[in-house]
């Protein structure tokens, strides 16, 4: 059960949900940065919800060297088996020999490939997760990588997503702190009423956002302390840096507000350019 | 201490000293899941389960957290250990004598893994990172920054200046814990 990486794009990567609770040893979460894609993507193909998936910035032909199902979700773009188009958001088979191409996304940024049974690479530290900043897991898909899938459990769901619909702005809701009282009054409701721009340099580090900078009302340094995916760092230059998966564990510029947990899959599909705001919850 | 939010899944505890975070750290790590910062523990969980857990909790004194000592061989010859005398005043046999004087805290991770800011060595080795970082620094340099002093796990980019380097592993993914180092422990530098 291999399929062997004829093209890999730009980045494309073998994630899962990541390791959790390995912050005291220095270690980020990672995992897919959109896991509500990642989740439906097994859950299609009737995986566990943390089987490894490939995350995918697109132009990805897998050659399936014997027949079998597999589910592009998150952004949806151009599908082909053997250059026929085939269904976004479904288990579709690939039969022996034959190249699946998950082109580049029309909307979206990141697609996620399941594979049926999940990709059976070996776990570090609990996960199968690339992180990029720490240096753990599998380096990036490479030509001729191949991708072993696990034993297959269960027959595939019959339902199908719906395509990804990212038109228009993107809201997050935020909880404001733990350091809002680090920045003057003007400053929070600047960030909470503008119209973020996000910035080409974003990763899965962090995306980081144009946009009138933020004065401080305190600039002593801030003693490093610990962040969390979605706290909105505000660099030395003003602008925010909304934390990815592969966060570092601790950061040394002051957290403004923290997007909620739920949201921060969102942000793994806007690309540069788009407009993204952000919404106060208590 | 005050508990700040910190998002829909964590609070962080905002601690008036290291000590102070420390203790709070000791005393809620295996009853939450914990990281330690400079000034302050980050406690993940619902956060109003985390809240009545700190409400019920009293932190450690840093005495009761009994230290681990961890003794790491350096090899004196950085690139950056004649920059340091100049900017400490310090011949750069007195810059060894400091670093290896006195013992070093582990005082909180991040940055890489396996990577540790150690604290409490001598005052007179706080020198400023270098104005524009290394894109490359070996595993194994011994660098300082501010109150720090660190070694990098693995290579990586960096700005600390550099004064020596080790053979010491501190990270290997294979080992149970990873990290040689953990918070709370006492490091000793000798000569090599």
């Amino acid at each position: 059960m291999t399929l062997v990486v004829e093209a890999a794009g730009a980045l494309s990567l073998v994630e899962d949900l990541g390791r959790p609770a390995m912050g005291r040893v220095g270690v980020g979460p990672s995992g897919a940065f959109d896991r509500a894609a990642a989740r439906r993507a097994n859950r299609l193909l009737g995986n566990a919800p943390g089987d490894a998936v490939v995350e995918t910035f697109g132009d990805l032909v897998l050659i399936a060297e014997s027949a079998h199902t597999v589910v592009v979700a998150g952004a949806s773009g151009p599908i082909t088996v053997d250059g026929r188009p085939v269904a976004y958001g479904r288990a579709v088979r690939v039969p022996a020999g034959r190249r699946l191409a998950v082109g580049a996304p029309t909307v979206g940024l990141r697609s996620y490939v399941g594979l049926a049974g999940g990709i059976a690479s070996p776990r570090v530290l609990g996960s199968r997760s690339t992180d990029t900043l720490a240096g753990l897991g599998p380096r990036p898909l490479a030509v001729g990588d191949r991708l072993e899938a696990g034993a297959h459990r269960a027959v595939p769901a019959l339902d199908d997503l719906l395509p990804l619909d990212r038109g228009g702005d993107v809201t997050l809701d935020v909880v404001l702190g733990p350091r809002d009282d680090w920045f003057t009054p003007e400053a929070v409701s600047t960030f909470l009423t503008a119209a973020w721009r996000v910035s080409a340099a974003s990763s899965r580090i962090g995306v980081r956002l144009d946009g009138d900078p933020l004065p401080r009302a305190v600039t002593r340094e801030l003693p490093s302390e610990p962040c969390v995916r979605g706290s909105v760092q505000v660099a030395a230059d003003g602008r925010p840096i909304v934390l990815g998966p592969d966060h570092p564990v601790t950061g040394g510029y002051p957290v403004v507000a923290v997007v909620v947990d739920a949201h921060t899959d969102r942000l793994a599909q806007v690309r540069a350019g788009r407009v993204v705001r952000f919404a106060r919850v208590t | 201490m005050r508990v700040l939010p910190c998002g829909d899944r964590a609070v962080l505890l905002d601690c008036g000293s290291l000590d102070e975070a420390r203790g709070w750290f000791a005393a809620l790590d295996g009853r939450a899941e914990v990281v330690l910062g400079a000034r302050t523990v980050l406690v993940r969980g619902e956060p109003a389960w985390c809240r009545d857990l700190v409400g019920a909790s009293t932190p450690r004194t840093v005495d009761d957290v009994a230290p681990a000592t961890v003794e790491i061989p350096v090899t004196y010859d950085g690139a950056d250990l004649d920059e340091v005398a100049t900017l400490t005043g310090l011949p750069v046999d007195e810059v060894v004598a400091a670093h290896t004087g006195s013992p070093w805290t582990v005082a909180f991770g991040g940055f890489a893994p396996g990577f540790s800011y150690l604290v409490g060595g001598d005052d007179r080795l706080r020198v400023p990172r270098r104005p524009s970082p290394r894109t490359s620094v070996p595993a194994g340099s011994v660098g300082l920054a501010g109150e720090f002093s660190g070694v990098y796990p693995r290579e990586s980019p960096g700005g600390w200046q550099l004064i020596g380097r080790t053979d010491v592993v501190l990270w290997d993914v294979d080992r149970r814990p990873p990290a040689l180092l953990r918070p709370g422990a006492r490091v000793r530098f000798v000569v090599a």
